[in-house]
């Protein structure tokens, strides 16, 4: 197999998009998922157990320190940047907003693909702002695989669009055909 | 032949320059989290490689402060995590109340906002006025900032608000003066607050205190200087003391866990037990 991790960005409309992508993952979908959803610095969690709920895979916080596993969905808690460190396991920082955003998908992105290089799969989903391009900019320049959901798909055409505009992209496609490319790679 | 990434190289070098011309050490700190630090002031800087901005660092100390106030995080708030604070003022005031006067150390205070909160709580509940907070960091400049207890008046809405979820009762804007777009904190909450300048990874216990905060410091920290750190707290608090940590560390992966009985789980408040 050839990528190890899968990092995705979604702002939003993202929820709506990332219950749709995770109710449709087989449950031997074994690529570790890392996502950052834009939420607000007051939500708390209960939206992951939701998602949890609807998905095959097991869905969680990513806590700090914790070690990435294949089988596995983390997502960024409210309020921090998630990072990925070079030993696969995860940082937290409560620095200050990047492109507005805590948890921020460019510094996800960033740090997912100096880890994972080449073996990493970024995708951006729906999204209102520009967070996120900077992000795939770098794991295109590590060598990583970059699918931007549709523009025209997606409930909030700027994110993906600003993705697009900004760096050469592998896949451009609606979810559905996201989801039967993953199938395909993984 | 296998070559190690370049800028592994050139980002331990760069932490050695640091720690060994100014005594910072940032060597035990979370890589990706440093990486990022480094590079964002890599591409302000215009030079061209780390290497080059170790040169920098070493002969020119403007800008090894510029690195040196980027690699130290300052972002707090008053109130921070409301529900922490609330958790505060249900279970940890209770054992303070206990004591016929009390020792806070708050570590890693920053600019000082939640030194303050915890002020303002303190009085509320009556024990101020016998409390000492130790308010410590390595930032001398957030230091500075901390002392003067001055504000952007456009963020105490926000406060405002995070003091009434922490179940303030009080009116908040009692706490302050407004000054053209400046909030500035009563004298009265200052009087207890000792800043000092202290760092985590190199300086050592200072006084015994019944209560340590220490919010969103640890996890910056690699886990073998995490261990380092809650042993310092660890022995710092007397028996019975609490701990309090930010809402996403914990005792977990500590050689401590078990030396605390956990007061609330979910807001990380610990209490050391008897020995």
């Amino acid at each position: 197999m050839k990528y190890e991790a899968i990092v995705i960005g979604a702002s939003s409309g993202g929820l709506n998009a990332l219950t749709f992508l995770f109710s449709a993952l087989p449950p031997g979908f074994s690529i570790p998922i890392i996502v950052v959803q834009h939420v607000g610095s007051r939500s708390d969690s209960q939206w992951i157990d939701l998602l949890n709920d609807k998905s095959k895979l097991h869905i969680k916080e990513a806590d700090e320190k914790e070690k990435i596993e294949p089988g596995h969905t983390y997502i960024a808690p409210p309020n921090y940047h998630l990072l990925v460190e070079k030993d696969k396991t995860f940082s937290l920082a409560a620095s200050e907003r990047v492109n507005f955003a805590r948890p921020s998908i460019d510094v996800l992105f960033e740090s997912a693909a100096e880890a994972y290089k080449d073996k990493l799969i970024g995708i951006i989903l729906t999204g209102s702002n520009a967070d996120g391009t900077a992000g795939m900019q770098k794991v295109k320049a590590c060598g990583g695989l970059a699918i931007v959901q549709d523009p025209e798909t997606a409930e909030s055409p700027l994110m993906p669009a600003s993705v697009i505009a900004n760096t050469a992209i592998d896949y451009v496609l609606p979810l559905e055909n996201i989801i039967n490319l993953l199938l395909k790679l993984y | 032949m296998e070559y190690k990434d370049t800028s592994d190289i050139e980002i331990s070098l760069l932490l050695d320059a640091v720690y060994k011309k100014y005594g910072y050490d940032f060597r035990q700190y979370s890589e990706a989290h440093i990486r990022r630090r480094i590079m964002n002031r890599l591409t302000l800087s215009g030079l061209g490689s780390i290497s080059q901005m170790q040169d920098f660092v070493l002969h020119d100390k403007s800008f090894a402060s510029l690195l040196i106030q980027d690699l130290s995080i300052t972002v707090t708030e008053m109130f921070r995590d409301p529900d922490f604070y609330k958790a505060l003022r249900e279970k940890v005031i209770p054992v303070l109340k206990t004591y016929p006067f009390i020792k806070i150390w708050h570590a890693g205070c920053s600019t000082g906002e939640e030194a303050y909160s915890m002020a303002i709580i303190l009085r509320e509940e009556g024990l101020y006025e016998r409390t000492t907070i130790y308010a410590t960091d390595f930032n001398q400049q957030a230091l500075n900032k901390a002392k003067e207890g001055i504000f952007p008046a456009g963020l105490m809405k926000e406060y405002t608000l995070n003091y009434q979820l922490s179940g303030g009762k009080e009116s908040f804007a009692g706490y302050y003066t407004s000054s053209y777009d400046m909030a500035i904190i009563n004298q009265a909450l200052k009087k207890n607050i000792v800043w000092a300048n202290h760092n985590l990874v190199t300086d050592s216990v200072f006084a015994e205190v019944h209560l340590v905060l220490c919010r969103n410091v640890l996890i910056y920290f690699e886990r073998s200087l995490q261990n380092k750190v809650q042993k310092l707290f660890y022995d710092s608090l007397t028996n019975g003391g609490v701990l309090c940590l930010g809402s996403k560390e914990s005792l977990r992966f500590s050689d401590l866990q078990g030396e605390y009985a956990v007061l609330d789980q979910k807001r990380r408040i610990f209490k050391k037990k008897y020995e």
